[in-house]
């Protein structure tokens, strides 16, 4: 048998601030979120046309200007259209080109040889691994991957050189213009990433583990868990973060999955040219613990692109952890 | 299987393996674990080197437990031994000579990035050397060309940063051609292993399948190398590159970055499509071309520089073209003329970039020309070394660019239609080489107080800078060497290409 609420009962209830919330009485996000009154934009008149007097002497001083040099715009227009031509041509050619490629999808294409034929009849059998093309990437032809894996790498240490800030100063002046650029405590993407994080890398992890499998791997699965730390950083801002991801942690993980793919490497490419058995099992297709070297090495890749993509973004924002 | 054979691959492991080991370390330690790994790298190439002149042949090592078309390889013969052994010793010397200038052009918390991108350059082109998979090749050039664009960028100037931009686009075109050509190359073999896509471009050849596609893929991917290494009309990014990163990468650069290149592009030619084919092919006449004009426009340019590093820069379009001007003679004697010109552009182009930067330390780091007056008295050892570098550079006997210049020579004299246009290049260029490089030699050794210019009076002893004066000194040595012992090294450098293809 139900009660009649009382008055002040039924304020409380979820209902009621439901109500509220669809007739307007009430906003629901006011003074919980952190907002900013934009102060309107007053331009300085005399500023203004300074700038535009200095504008315009500096446009006409200018090396390049079209009043000075005739031949340099001449060239600049003839550029344009030889670039516009060149780039028509290539295209024209390339897209013949493909036109007498042998033609897509019939039997005897010189593609179909015997080499894809072995992947696919007794790759199963050779590497352990259910997914062929993780058995083609991490054994058949592991040393491009191993390369591979390296390019991300050095693509990291390439964008650490540019936009790492190393200067105290820098770091600080841009850590206080890091807070003009995000929202802060913004409940809706808190929320969001508080429900969205936790599965995002479950899923992850799934993608590496089961790389073997089925369809993912390292490359994959490492894409995705940096991406839910990049959702992370987003909602919750980096004080958060650096309890667990820092560039040390970077550096340490990443130093670590490549010594240990090198390693790895080193010890099947010595046992497969000497002729030595490679002692490590390929234990049963299908199961989670098989396909020998694999599965480790997909652990690897997945660690050093996670990093990477996470320390991009990174780099890109803020120039430093 | 003997146990020096599996040096290669340890090599390239190596090197690989420094780059993230340098990551983590401090600048000083990644400096020491840098030296090393080029010195046991160094020490290990001989090792390979001695043992593939001793039995003659070529071997194949397998990466993996599959054999060559299902898993990748490596082939190892003298030339590839002789390359890396070389690379070594011009990248031990360049990382040596420009130790200074590295730690005072960048910012000490970065200086163990460079030691990282070093790490990783010099496992690229030890894998391209020794690689027999066109697409491992590939995944190389990738390392190579981001290794080399941190390098650029590493010293933190307008200047450096925006070298580096235009060294990437360039760099990624030609990438992305080479990447093209692979893969029309790929759809007409069915194969990425170098041996079995020349037995099938051979079948292709006989039959005259596929004319069409062949060509353009052939066609793309020199294209594609020719921009990466600043043949003629792909140079534009050189000067900028050359001149206003550090020291040493300036030195690497030049000497080996390109040369990696270019020795793909040997590879290529013949283990990869067949030197017949490349011959009926017509491409090498275009690139002789091309390599005729670069060696006289090129020249031109660095005559008017008056920056002394974009000057020898420019040098370096110039002796690209010699380069390529030796395989569009389309000989096995031009490929060896180029071959050996790789070396001696190598050792003596490095030795010239750290000898100039002798010189501006003794005159207010200016790079201007006229502010060198009288620098080579200033120090003794930096003159001595770039006049050794000019004579080389102009064709002096003694000298090793006098080699190959004789070997260019005989070379085009075998050919027919292409020995005057050769001729008078290789005589055209000599004489433009001999007017910049004398120019600044004169130059450097005209005392300031005649010419009237006033200039720093500081001065630099061989003992102020006793490891600059070896590093110097051992440069000069190694051009003597390829100067006065050429006829061995041109042995080796046939012996090595015939059991290449």
């Amino acid at each position: 048998m139900s009660r009649k609420l009382s008055e002040d009962e039924y304020r409380k209830t979820r209902s009621f601030r439901l109500k509220q919330w669809l007739d307007g009485t009430k906003d629901p996000f006011l003074d919980t979120v952190e907002m900013k009154e934009q102060k309107p934009f007053e331009e300085d008149q005399e500023e203004k046309k300074q700038f535009d007097q200095d504008r315009k002497t500096r446009l006409a001083n200018w090396v390049y200007a079209p009043r000075r040099n005739r031949d340099v715009n001449a060239f600049r227009s003839l550029y344009r259209v030889c670039a516009a031509l060149f780039c028509v041509f290539l295209l024209i050619t390339l897209l013949t080109a493909v036109s007498w490629l042998p033609t897509e999808g019939e039997e005897d294409r010189p593609v179909n040889n015997e080499v894809a034929e072995r992947y696919i009849e007794s790759g199963l059998q050779e590497t352990g691994a259910v997914n062929i093309v993780t058995g083609m990437i991490l054994d058949y032809r592991a040393f491009d991957t191993l390369g591979e894996s390296h390019v991300l790498f050095a693509a990291t240490m390439t964008v650490l050189i540019l936009l790492r800030l190393d200067r105290d100063k820098d770091k600080k002046e841009q850590h206080a213009n890091d807070r003009l650029y995000e929202p802060k405590n913004d409940v809706i993407l808190q929320t969001a990433a508080r429900i969205l994080v936790p599965p995002i890398f479950i899923f992850g992890i799934y993608v590496i583990l089961c790389g073997h499998l089925g369809p993912g791997g390292g490359f994959s699965g490492g894409a995705i868990i940096g991406a839910g730390l990049i959702l992370y950083v987003n909602a919750f801002g980096f004080a958060k973060t650096e309890r667990f991801f820092t560039a040390k942690t970077y550096k340490v993980t990443s130093f670590c999955a490549l010594a240990c793919y090198s390693l790895s490497k080193c010890y099947s490419f010595y046992t497969g040219a000497n002729g030595i058995e490679s002692v490590i099992p390929l234990g049963t297709p299908g199961a989670i613990l098989s396909s020998g070297l694999i599965f480790v090495l997909n652990i690897c890749v997945g660690i050093v692109v996670a990093g990477t993509m996470y320390t991009f973004y990174v780099m890109f924002r803020k120039g430093g952890y | 299987m003997e146990f020096v054979q599996n040096f290669p691959f340890l090599t390239i492991i190596l090197a690989l393996f420094s780059g993230p080991l340098c990551s983590v370390l401090k600048s000083k330690a990644a400096k020491w674990v840098n030296t090393i790994s080029i010195a046991l790298i160094l020490v290990m190439s001989v090792a390979v080197l001695l043992f593939t002149l001793q039995t003659g042949e070529a071997y194949v090592y397998q990466m993996g437990h599959f054999s060559a078309p299902w898993g990748n390889e490596i082939r190892v013969g003298v030339l590839e031994a002789f390359m890396a052994v070389f690379f070594c010793v011009v990248m031990l010397l360049c990382m040596l000579g420009g130790r200074r200038e590295l730690a005072e052009e960048v910012e000490e918390t970065k200086q163990n990035l460079y030691y990282v991108m070093i790490g990783l350059l010099l496992s690229s082109l030890l894998a391209l050397i020794y690689t027999n998979d066109l697409f491992t090749a590939y995944v190389f050039v990738e390392i190579n060309t981001i290794s080399a664009c941190g390098l650029i960028m590493i010293r933190q100037n307008g200047r450096a940063i925006e070298a580096a931009t235009r060294y990437m686009i360039m760099s990624l075109l030609g990438s992305g051609l080479l990447l093209m050509g692979i893969c029309y190359l790929y759809d007409l073999t069915g194969h990425l292993l170098m041996s079995n896509i020349k037995e099938q471009v051979a079948v292709l050849a006989e039959t005259g399948e596929y004319h069409i596609p062949l060509l353009i893929s052939i066609t793309l991917m020199s294209v594609g190398l020719a921009i990466k290494s600043a043949l003629f009309p792909f140079h534009s990014w050189v000067p900028d590159a050359y001149g206003y990163s550090t020291l040493s990468s300036s030195a690497i650069l030049s000497s080996l970055v390109s040369k990696g290149y270019i020795f793909l592009v040997v590879k290529i030619f013949y283990r990869v499509i067949g030197f017949d084919v490349i011959r009926e092919s017509k491409v090498i006449n275009v690139l002789f071309v091309f390599g005729v004009m670069g060696m006289i426009f090129g020249s031109l340019s660095a005559i008017r520089e008056s920056n002394i590093r974009r000057m020898i820069a420019w040098s370096s379009v110039a002796q690209i073209g010699y380069i390529y001007m030796g395989f569009g003679l389309g000989t096995t004697a031009g490929i060896i003329a180029s071959l050996f010109h790789i070396l001696s552009h190598a050792a003596t182009k490095s030795m010239l970039f750290v000898s100039a930067s002798g010189l501006m330390d003794v005159s207010n780091h200016d790079t201007d020309f006229f502010a060198l007056t009288g620098s080579g008295y200033r120090n003794k050892a930096a003159g001595v070394a770039f006049t050794a570098g000019s004579l080389s550079m102009v064709g002096i006997p003694l000298f090793s660019g006098f080699i190959s210049k004789v070997l260019f020579a005989s070379a085009a004299y075998d050919t027919s239609g292409k020995l005057i246009p050769a001729m008078i290049a290789l005589a055209l260029s000599t004489l433009l080489n001999a007017i910049y490089f004398m120019k600044t030699v004169i130059r450097i050794y005209t005392p300031a107080h005649r010419a009237n210019i006033e200039t720093d009076s500081r001065v630099i002893t061989v003992k102020e800078q006793p490891q600059k004066t070896v590093v110097l000194a051992l440069f000069v040595v190694l051009n003597l060497i390829l100067g006065l012992f050429s006829e061995p090294i041109v042995n080796m450098l046939t012996q090595g290409l015939e059991m290449f293809g």
